[in-house]
């Protein structure tokens, strides 16, 4: 592979480049998908390809291929150049990069079992399993069961020397029922809406027992068609961690990419209202609230051993004691907020350039109260459950979340249920309210595979840890 | 693109790799065969704080088999051409298709039929787009954003693609396609903000000069908007909002998948919208972004998804099709796919109202000029959640008195449809979720407002 990357480096130099970095990424995919249990599909995938990225000028160009070869790299770093200087003839501000030393190395993700070696038809057979379950009893109209692994095995070198090799290792599995009478449907998912997904091996799809929930799972969604909707009012809500990790992906993970701070996703993802000449002096959440960008912890969607600069891992704290501290941030965004490169460049694929995303961002667990007593020790609100629906507007301000489970809590207990709920709110007003946050024994990683962001369009992976949270005076409506 | 170095926008090429993996997949024992090819060649440069701050290209080939032995069906993709990739590609979907379970209501793939010619898919203009013509286009955005006193920020983009599906069954389809599309977000000092977009098949086509005017002249009067109290409002919804209304019903509605797992609104001769509301899924539109046919290789046909109002047509593909007793309408998208198919060409029939004809009709309401973030709260109602974003105004005694600040809504699509008053003549084609569509503006009676953003 060195001869592919430094072929592409040294064209690029040679025609020009100040900077350049090539990536080879060879991505296999495996999905498996049954629908009532009828296995609808079962996929495997492969591509791999380079691109290179250059500096001309003080402008960036960016070309990528499917074909591996000298002549490809020739190709690759002229084109790359050649949209470089075009770039250059819109420039108002040259390009920066900070000063890092040369990242050499290799890092893997720690898998126990390989999810591409376990046999398929095992695969599907523990898949059949869990949807069998969820159709054992009456009243579910049709099941969704899936399961879904990603192997990136990425190189990455630059013009400053850097050389580095990165097996990257992601699977997911979940499942749901959907209860249907007349105009009204219920969906039920577990572990998450669309699956719960992690950087691990098949032992995390084990560990998820999807066959162990499906009873429970068709149960609520039948009894999630006979509840009541939701009343409209000013409640207090605790939010489980199937919920709390959307809310600090929407809220807290977007707004604190510093990419969106100066605008360069205007066109498409929008901004963001935590602007830098807030950094340091801007109430974002109680004191209660912590929030880490953290690619180094074990098991995220967004852990890694370099990003895709060549920046290592690292936790970079966001929010601290309710204070924005901290953004996501590159090699170009950080200096402009005299800081050094936070780690959170990463690419979907060969054929697409770095952006800024989140890595692994956790809110963190807080001595005091575990899950189960802040629910205890609520004497009027609602329980929040799994993600059902979401949106945000495009400074990241105004939220509106559904959830497939409500519940309302009395008195300390869990009771009656609620369906087609929803919260709406201003981030930092709601962040503002946290009264309580669930201590270490019910954090765990969450994450999404589908964080949509850039043009060409890119699917991010990303990670979050949260325990479970409660707020007060939240505006809950009905959606009927 | 700047330079040909694959297969994007060659036909044939496509065509004998897709013979070629379909005659590996016979060879090694496969009683059905379907490869689909598409090689695609792409370029978008993108700017920001009025220059352009990131530019690429890329060449992809993306090759998906279908292996079927028996009733069991195989699926694979690569991204590879060589014979060693064809070879990996072959040995995966063949072992998938002898470990899976039969499909006992596998219909097989879909019988041979012949997508004519659609020369209108394709223009040299983009194929043969250099990076400078799109920072041209970019610096002529640039430069109507300078010239009102807002910052630019979009992206200006080309893409040339050859299709190819070929199946042991006779399938044998093939053509080029070429799509272009620049839009522009712009903000000036004050919070307004504006927006515009134009997509065609010819990159040569756009008038970058005036998307630019449009967007800038919008972020000028979207300055310092006031706070309006949330609430039910008659709108006027621009055609970058209406695009947003069409997908979520094909989406979610108009999709032969939901209608047979009970999910969707859809009932045939059942009324939803106004009958002011015809709106046709028709990929050979001229006005639209072309395609031939489907990823199963089955032409596309034209379908009357709601006259006047009336649901009519539903999109099929071959499987969901089989399970309605009748053939394929062409909107299968690439295998395994559990989403069903989709209507991803959505034509909606113009009106004879002017955009200000349609402002002319409110007392009290606000013109919206587009959609964002919007994600379904209820589906099989068709209730979405959103906000208004780039240009949202207040209007009284038929006139626009100034911005407001963006609203928060959840809303029903199909009341939304259903409350059409009035239709503009004028109509664009915008990209959707998965194709494009072309749309007019239309009134509404009611929108129902449910929240506003913060000022910081």
């Amino acid at each position: 592979m060195r001869d592919l990357t430094s072929r592409a480096l040294d064209t690029a130099n040679a025609l020009g480049a100040s900077y350049a970095d090539v990536r080879v990424v060879r991505r296999v995919e495996e999905t498996i998908t049954i629908k009532t249990g009828r296995l609808e599909g079962v996929a495997g995938g492969e591509t791999e390809g380079f691109g290179v990225r250059v500096l001309v000028d003080g402008a960036w160009g960016f070309a990528a291929s499917h074909h591996l070869g000298a002549g490809e790299a020739d190709r690759l770093a002229a084109e790359a150049v050649r949209i470089a200087r075009a770039s250059a003839t819109a420039l108002r501000n040259a390009v920066v990069l900070d000063d890092r030393p040369p990242a050499h190395g290799r890092y893997e993700t720690p898998v126990a079992e390989d999810p591409f070696t376990v046999p398929l038809d095992h695969k599907i057979g523990d898949l059949m399993a869990a949807d069998e379950a969820l159709r054992r009893s009456d009243g579910i109209a049709w099941t969704e069961t899936s399961f879904g692994a990603q192997r990136d095995d990425k190189t990455f070198a630059a013009s400053d020397g850097s050389y580095i090799e990165q097996v990257i290792t992601h699977v997911g599995a979940g499942l749901e029922a959907n209860a249907i009478e007349g105009d009204e449907h219920q969906r039920r998912s577990y572990p998450d809406n669309g699956g719960a997904w992690a950087s691990a091996g098949y032992e995390y799809i084990r560990e998820l027992d999807l066959g162990g929930n499906a009873e429970r799972v068709a149960d609520e969604a039948r009894e999630l068609l006979q509840a009541p909707p939701l009343p409209a009012g000013t409640r207090t809500i605790v939010l489980h961690p199937s919920q709390l990790y959307m809310q600090v992906h929407e809220s807290c993970g977007h707004p604190t990419e510093l990419d969106r701070a100066y605008g360069t996703e205007a066109s498409y993802a929008g901004t963001s209202f935590l602007t830098p000449d807030m950094l340091g002096s801007f109430r974002y959440g109680s004191d209660l609230c912590d929030i880490v960008a953290d690619a180094t912890v074990e098991g995220g969607l967004g852990s890694f051993g370099w990003d895709d600069e060549g920046v290592a891992a690292q936790r970079v704290p966001l929010i601290k004691e309710g204070m924005f501290v901290g953004y996501l941030s590159s090699r170009e965004t950080a200096p402009r907020i005299g800081r050094q490169s936070g780690g959170a460049m990463r690419a979907d694929g060969w054929n697409r350039i770095p952006l800024i995303r989140m890595t692994n961002v956790n809110l963190l667990p807080r001595d005091g109260m575990t899950f189960d007593d802040i629910v205890a020790d609520t004497d009027d609100g609602l329980l929040f459950e799994t993600n059902r629906s979401w949106s945000i507007d495009d400074r990241r301000l105004n939220f509106q979340f559904g959830t497939e489970m409500c519940r309302e809590i009395k008195g300390g207990k869990v009771g009656r249920l609620y369906r087609n709920a929803t919260y709406t709110g201003i981030t930092y007003e709601l962040w503002r309210s946290m009264d309580a946050v669930g201590d270490a024994s019910s954090w765990k990683m969450w994450g999404t595979p589908n964080c949509g962001k850039g043009e060409p369009g890119q699917a991010g992976h990303v990670g979050h840890g949260v325990s479970g949270a409660r707020f007060r005076n939240v505006q809950v409506g009905v959606v009927e | 693109m700047s330079a040909s170095h694959g297969i994007g926008g060659d036909p044939e090429e496509a065509l004998r790799l897709a013979e070629r993996v379909v005659h590996a997949a016979q060879a090694a024992g496969a009683d059905e065969a379907e490869a689909l090819v598409v090689a695609d060649e792409s370029a978008l440069t993108r700017f920001a704080n009025s220059e352009i701050h990131q530019n690429v290209a890329s060449a992809e080939v993306y090759v998906n088999l279908r292996f079927v032995r028996g009733k069991r069906v195989g699926v694979a993709n690569t991204g590879r051409t060589d014979p060693e990739g064809v070879r990996a590609l072959v040995e995966r979907a063949g072992t998938i298709a002898s470990l899976v379970d039969e499909l006992e209501d596998w219909p097989g793939l879909p019988e041979a039929e012949t997508a004519l010619p659609l020369p209108e898919a394709w223009s040299d203009g983009t194929a043969h787009a250099t990076p400078e013509l799109r920072a041209e286009g970019a610096r002529a955005v640039i430069a109507a954003a300078d010239e009102a006193g807002v910052t630019a920020y979009g992206s200006f983009s080309n893409e040339a693609e050859a299709v190819a599906v070929v199946s042991s069954k006779g399938i044998c389809a093939a053509e080029r396609r070429t799509s272009s599309q620049l839009l522009t977000v712009t903000m000036g000092p004050d919070r307004g903000t504006g927006y515009a977009e134009q997509c065609s098949v010819d990159a040569t086509a756009i008038d970058a000069g005036a998307i630019g005017h449009e967007a800038a002249q919008l972020a000028r009067a979207s300055a310092n908007p006031i706070e309006l109290a949330p609430g039910d409002y008659p709108v006027v919804l621009t055609s970058y909002a209406v695009v947003d209304v069409l997908d979520m019903l094909g989406y979610l509605g108009f999709t032969a998948l939901a209608v047979q797992e009970d999910r969707s609104f859809y009932e045939p001769g059942k009324r939803v919208g106004s009958p002011l509301v015809s709106i046709a899924d028709d990929a050979r539109d001229p006005a639209g972004l072309p395609v031939g046919f489907d990823a199963e290789g089955v032409p596309k046909q034209r379908l009357e998804l709601l006259a006047e109002g009336i649901c009519r047509d539903l999109a099929y593909d071959t499987q969901t099709a089989a399970r309605a007793g009748r053939r394929s309408t062409g909107h299968g998208l690439p295998a395994p796919n559990p989403y069903g198919p989709f209507p991803a060409n959505m034509v909606m029939a113009a009106g004879d109202a002017s955009l200000d004809d349609l402002i002319g009709g409110i007392d009290r309401g606000l013109l919206v000029t587009r959609f964002w973030y919007t994600n379904p709260v209820h589906q099989k109602k068709v209730l979405i959640t959103g906000m208004t974003r780039d240009g949202t105004f207040l209007v009284e005694g038929g006139r626009i008195v100034g911005p407001v600040r963006n609203l928060r809504f959840t809303e029903s699509y199909l009341d939304v449809m259903a409350g059409v008053d009035a239709v503009s003549h004028e109509r664009r084609c915008i990209r959707g979720f998965l194709g494009a569509s072309v749309v007019p503006s239309v009134r509404v009676a009611s929108f129902s407002f449910t929240g506003v953003t913060a000022d910081s």
